[in-house]
């Protein structure tokens, strides 16, 4: 398995390469540049800073230092935040989002695959209707809708919890933001859930434990519950990789210092290096999860081999 | 999957019992501390090191840490800052600067006439990387040393002695202390900087001469600031922390002040403005700016090449008042002039802005056909502003308040902010588009210099030797009433040649608690905190 992993990990090498060439040469080819302000810079200013970061050399050129840089394990100064590299930026605003988006995911799985195993077990009952309209009311509405209508009630109106920030780390700040994170979660993965719970309650090995006298709940949480969670777990590994690397919608309307702002930032300011690391960093968590969700796949289905 | 369901229900559960212990539902009718502030700051600023900051919310913690030779008064004006005294040689090209003898660093280190050299060489050095050191330019050698064609210790300023600092300039520049007040001239402290480089200007490492000393800095969370013992008016100042949070939306930076986590707003969202004025009306602060919002002609192509009466008649027959009243509607003063009201200065009003709407109309009217436009031959323009829904619906009104006037048929475009100034910047494919200037320093030539035909800024194409002379004369006129006289003859000019459409004029609007005291309102929204304390009783609470 660790072979297979490896083998794994190497091939995703040429698909990060082309994700950091697609993104490097995109970025550039955006007008404007991350000196340009309301307040125009005089022309040998301008050209002072873009010589001392290199931007007055060939593109392709730059584009081999970058990679050069890389390999060494150094994302470069960010242009905008003066007192910091790349590096800094991503070891800071990472753990916050890998706290939220791990607590926010933890919730979702545990809610959801509850609440839709429950919807499926009682198929076309009040609770399988209740449960799913829910849930498309979950999926329908947009957390930067829903985050503040929290915050409304929660922090300004009952005064329970904090409007924003992190404050000193306590578990109230998580509070809102993890559970506006994991709502529309929630929604999508019990509905996934009851889908493929209905679907492996009809099939023939379920019935044959059945008839083999087995209790309903041995059934269910020995037979039938590893099989339905394939398709969540699928999901989950994309999914995680983006809840882990922050949300911006969420981090702006709770004052979270995450990852999520620095893609849309990064990309506004043109800090060339910052929307870079970032999105090497996205691309190398999507290829570990998803690499994750594979092995996870040779536990649940006795049928995968590596 | 056990672990982690454990561990979350008991956050969960502690978050929500926590209640009892939570002070935020409490801390909406009076201060956390007394001596502590919660300022909302806009975006996260971008460099805690004076030399390389460029953005306002980085300036106003700049202005907390660090004691420029000048500082900034309650109201915005001028008070002794590092320098306790100055003298002003007869040519006005001479600074001598006295500084207080008891002036100390936070690390106890005694702040010096050599520190303040150090600095503004370091400032001017381009080997320093700073964006604004345009600052600079009235210093004698300044721009040769930006420019890197002289080395920065031929620039004009000299350590006398401990105490005593000589600057030099290049010309008679009016607001040269006002300069002083700018982060771009502060001191920096010389072993610190030359020990910790690029990674001076973190908390730990940062020596700074002000009321206050960098004490935490998580990005884009806040900053916190905490009072420097050492700082020589240490005595009189009343809060000992001050909270500077990064947060970019306005929505977002209302709810907190609602719930009690914010003092001081950086801005309030216009969306929500009628409601804060009627629920919060005490909480509301609305004051002058020193910024115009203006449309620029693109006047090098067509349509508004050579056209003075063509632009004319656009700028006569918009109706400010229907535009602050109803579209921007925060209490904007509708402008007919360039540059906003300041002291001292008597703004050239333009004749028309006399007339009758219906005179106005009509000598309007009569332009616009002499350009050759008619009803059945209308002129069609594009609008060109960056994304946002403020500019979008100040584009929509323009263009509606046209076409009911003339027939004229305007079309929007909207570009993301970069590509917006460059496009702007280009002059290739503008052709009225939105603008705006936010003075440095209070007075007129802060906007009147970036219409001079070599200015970086002069994104219209604006190009008048009699303007440029009047500004260039301005520069060497010792006499404050000529050179005022010399700045309205330009602005004069200006307004006769119409580059530009004036709408209005800037104010800042943002909500304070009543408890926060010891400011006021200032033109170019500097409120440094070791003015400000916290007066629980005055708030009646």
């Amino acid at each position: 398995m660790l072979a297979y992993a490896f083998k794994r990990f190497i091939g995703a090498l040429p698909t990060l390469f082309v994700l950091i060439a697609l993104a490097f040469f995109m970025i550039r080819a955006a007008p404007g540049g991350p000196f340009d302000a309301e307040r125009a810079l005089p022309a040998e200013i301008e050209a002072n800073l873009r010589a001392a970061y290199h931007l007055d050399e060939p593109l392709v050129q730059q584009f081999g230092r970058y990679l050069a840089d890389l390999v060494r394990g150094d994302f470069g100064p960010s242009f905008q935040y003066k007192d910091y590299t790349v590096t800094e930026l991503i070891m800071t605003g990472f753990p916050v989002s890998l706290r939220l988006g791990g607590l926010a995911m933890a919730l979702a799985v545990v809610v959801g695959v509850a609440v839709g195993s429950l919807a499926a077990l009682r198929q076309n009952s009040w609770i399988d209707h209740a449960v799913m309209s829910v849930s498309m009311t979950g999926i329908s509405i947009p957390n930067f809708v829903m985050a503040p209508i929290l915050i409304l009630v929660f922090a300004i109106l009952l005064g329970w919890l904090p409007a924003g920030g992190l404050g000193d780390g306590s578990p109230q700040n998580l509070v809102l933001p993890v559970i506006s994170l994991a709502l529309p979660q929630i929604a999508y993965i019990s509905r996934l859930t009851r889908g493929s719970m209905i679907e492996v309650l009809r099939s023939n090995f379920v019935r044959t434990a059945r008839a083999k006298g087995l209790s309903e709940r041995t059934v269910i949480v020995r037979h039938a519950l590893k099989p339905a969670l394939l398709p969540v777990i699928s999901y989950l590994g994309p999914t995680t990789a983006a809840l882990v690397t922050g949300s911006v919608v969420i981090e702006q309307i709770f004052g979270v210092p995450g990852l999520g702002r620095y893609f849309v930032q990064g990309a506004l300011n043109r800090d060339y290096t910052l929307v870079m690391g970032v999105i090497v960093f996205y691309g190398v968590l999507i290829v570990v999860f998803n690499l994750l969700v594979d092995l996870m796949y040779a536990l649940l289905d006795p049928r995968v081999k590596y | 999957m056990k672990f982690p369901v454990a561990a979350l229900s008991v956050l969960l559960l502690a978050g929500a019992c926590g209640q009892q212990a939570n002070p935020v539902g409490e801390a909406v009718d009076r201060p956390a501390s007394e001596t502590t502030l919660h300022r909302g700051n806009g975006v996260e600023p971008d460099s805690m090191d004076p030399h390389k900051g460029e953005g306002t919310s980085g300036a106003n913690i700049l202005r907390d840490l660090f004691d420029g030779l000048v500082g900034t008064a309650p109201d915005g004006g001028l008070e002794p800052g590092a320098a306790e005294s100055w003298d002003i040689s007869d040519d006005l090209m001479i600074y001598t600067f006295h500084l207080r003898p008891d002036g100390r660093w936070s690390n106890g280190d005694p702040v010096t006439a050599e520190d303040f050299v150090y600095g503004l060489r370091r400032s001017a050095d381009p080997a320093t990387l700073s964006e604004y050191s345009q600052v600079l330019a009235p210093i004698l050698n300044a721009e040769e040393v930006i420019h890197g064609s002289l080395p920065p210790e031929s620039l004009g300023v000299e350590a006398v002695d401990d105490q005593t600092l000589v600057i030099r300039l290049k010309g008679p520049t009016p607001y040269f202390l006002e300069l002083l007040t700018h982060a771009t001239t502060y001191p920096v402290h010389r072993t610190s900087v030359e020990r910790y480089g690029n990674r001076f200007a973190r908390p730990g490492n940062l020596i700074s001469n002000g009321a206050y000393v960098l004490d935490e800095w998580v990005v884009q969370s806040h900053i916190r600031l905490v009072k420097n013992p050492y700082y020589h008016g240490a005595d009189t100042v009343r809060i000992e922390n001050v909270y500077y949070y990064s947060i970019e939306n306005p929505s977002v930076e209302l709810k907190r002040y609602r719930a009690g986590e914010l003092d001081w707003t950086e801005s309030v969202p216009h969306q929500q403005l009628d409601w804060i004025r009627e629920n919060m009306p005490e909480e509301l602060r609305i004051a002058p700016y020193f910024g115009s919002y203006y449309y620029g002609f693109n006047v090098t192509r067509p349509p508004f090449k050579d056209q003075t009466g063509l632009r004319r008649a656009l700028t006569m027959v918009v109706r400010r008042d229907i535009l602050t009243e109803k579209v921007t509607g925060a209490g904007e003063l509708p402008a007919v002039t360039y540059v906003p009201p300041v002291t001292g200065y008597a703004a050239p009003l333009p004749e028309w802005a006399t007339w009758s709407w219906e005179k106005r109309l009509e000598e309007a009217r009569r332009l616009y056909e002499e350009a050759g436009y008619s009803e059945d031959n209308p002129l069609e323009i594009e609008i060109r502003y960056n994304t946002n829904e403020n500019h979008r619906r100040i584009a929509l009104a323009l263009s509606a308040m046209w076409k009911q006037a003339l027939g004229v048929r305007c079309r929007l475009l909207n570009e993301e902010f970069k590509v917006f100034l460059e496009t702007r910047k280009s002059k290739a494919v503008t052709e009225l588009f939105r603008a705006a200037w936010i003075g440095d320093y209070q007075d007129p030539f802060s906007f009147l210099e970036i219409m001079h035909s070599t200015h970086g800024q002069n994104d219209v194409g604006y190009a008048n030797p009699l303007y440029d002379a009047l500004i260039e004369g301005s520069m060497v006129e010792t006499d404050p009433a000529t050179r005022m006289q010399m700045l309205q003859d330009a602005e004069r000019i200006l307004l006769e040649d119409q580059p530009v459409v004036p709408l209005f004029f800037y104010v800042n609007r943002r909500v304070i608690k009543p408890w926060v005291k010891g400011w006021d309102d200032s033109l170019l929204d500097y409120h440094p905190t070791r003015h400000m304390y916290i007066d629980r009783p005055a708030a009646g609470r």
